[in-house]
């Protein structure tokens, strides 16, 4: 039994160990505890998508999982996709470029789940895309252009 | 919000968890995906004083054949259904089924054996087990009993396990293979609960031309996914065409029990029930032809 636990996770190739409560969630644990405050708390239900973050190169919810369940576990956040030098990765480039993104606030959890999909289906179609990307919520509803942002990401990547 | 406290167990055998269940009657919760049960303890909706996470009892996560079909245990993913050649294989209803079952990220973590134990009545898995006629598997520390998947769901999020129990395990028989199946929904965003849904299966004697079984089950639609007999009655013996699949549809508004609410009134649900029924067996017809031309058979 316990209410609290010593939690060792291995985030963007980085390893972090500390004690947490049981009840808080991942993501919570990634901001407060890890300082890594670009994985966003939205709905706090699995609904938005604004947390997705990858566990054992599966997207995952992080606001709907225990930060004690991810003890052992290989963690990729948004702070993984680009260079430490701070060259962005190709997703993050076709986001810009296509203005895929408008608030920012969806963001992190739209390019987790495009680099999951496009890791593991690099010539994803349109209807492949759409299905994926019906998992996170933009507020300023701008899923043109994020579509537009994974079909260039996914040429890129292809053709680097 | 946050979850409230509570004590947090994660045993490595069955036999501990069935111990820790036992020891707090009533007050525990099981924790697998943790895709329902997160989020209710998010919105401080359940208040369990423990939690008992099965996730790190490796023997739990298996997908294996039976003599007939497959058994699936408590730890297995949603993605396993998309991902397994053994689901490909003998229950391919299941693996077209996964692509309705919320998103690829919550299929990661979203366990088969939770999505029944939770028992939404909008969820596409207690309405694929009842189609399908499971079998579900409660252990409790006096042993395991099976429970036919038609007396497992009592209401809404409520099915006959009992609170020292846990669903080890849902065995799902292969369908018989002259029936072709098919699942359709409509929701308000992909992958969203579904408004109304439909599992049907349907056989035909190729020579007579003539339906000669027929499975309507509907979700989203009352408390527990609902089987409309009634409906199946109607298709028996017709020719399988669009005069049959009319009659199926407007019989089947006599068997469900729709709920008006924020997303949709009871009348559009029952419209929505009937076109669903139209397409679903469509669909299946369509399946079976596939499936005759491919074994030469008609």
């Amino acid at each position: 039994m316990a209410t609290s636990r010593t939690v060792k996770v291995r985030v963007n190739g980085v390893d972090h160990e500390a004690t947490v409560e049981a009840r808080k969630t991942l993501v919570d644990f990634l901001r407060e505890d890890l300082g890594l405050t670009g994985t966003n708390v939205g709905c706090e239900h699995g609904v938005c998508g604004a947390c997705t973050i990858l566990m054992n190169g599966e997207t995952v919810r992080s606001c709907i999982m225990l930060a004690v369940q991810a003890d052992g576990a290989e963690l990729m956040t948004v702070e993984g996709l680009a260079q430490p030098g701070g060259e962005l990765h190709p997703i993050q480039e076709s986001f810009r470029d296509k203005h895929g993104l408008q608030c920012g606030f969806c963001t992190p959890g739209f390019l987790m789940t495009t680099y999951e999909l496009l890791s593991k289906h690099p010539h994803a179609d349109e209807e492949e895309i759409k299905e994926w990307l019906s998992g996170n919520l933009c507020r300023c509803t701008g899923y043109q252009d994020i579509l537009e942002s994974v079909k260039l990401a996914a040429t890129r990547l292809r053709n680097p | 919000m946050k979850p409230p406290r509570f004590d947090y167990y994660d045993p490595r055998t069955l036999q501990e968890a069935l111990e820790i269940l036992d020891a707090h009657q009533g007050d525990g919760k099981v924790l697998a995906g943790g895709q329902s049960l997160m989020p209710l303890l998010n919105m401080r909706l359940a208040r369990p004083k423990v939690v008992v996470d099965i996730n790190r009892i490796q023997a739990l996560s298996y997908i294996r054949p039976m003599e007939s079909g497959v058994a699936i245990g408590a730890n297995a993913r949603q993605r396993a259904l998309q991902q397994e050649n053994l689901i490909a294989e003998r229950l391919p209803l299941l693996r077209e089924a996964a692509y309705y079952i919320a998103h690829p990220q919550i299929r990661s973590r979203g366990t088969i054996c939770g999505s029944l134990a939770h028992a939404d009545p909008a969820a596409e898995l207690p309405a694929l087990a009842m189609a399908l006629d499971a079998e579900l598997v409660a252990t409790g520390l006096r042993g395991a009993r099976t429970i036919p998947s038609d007396s497992f769901f009592l209401s809404f999020f409520t099915t006959d396990l009992q609170p020292n129990e846990i669903l080890t395990e849902v065995r799902f028989p292969a369908p018989p293979k002259d029936m072709a199946w098919s699942i359709l929904e409509v929701s308000r965003r992909h992958g969203d609960f579904a408004l109304v849904g439909i599992v049907a299966g349907l056989a035909v004697d190729q020579e007579r031309q003539a339906v000669t079984d027929a499975r309507l089950i509907y979700f989203g639609v009352g408390p527990t996914p609902i089987r409309v007999k009634q409906a199946e009655r109607a298709l028996i013996g017709q020719r399988p065409a669009e005069a049959a699949w009319d009659a199926a549809a407007r019989v089947a508004g006599q068997g469900i029990d729709p709920s008006n609410d924020i997303h949709a009134t009871e009348e559009y649900r029952r419209a929505v029930a009937a076109t669903l029924t139209k397409r679903a067996l469509r669909a299946a017809l369509g399946k079976l032809k596939d499936l005759n031309a491919s074994t030469g058979s008609a």
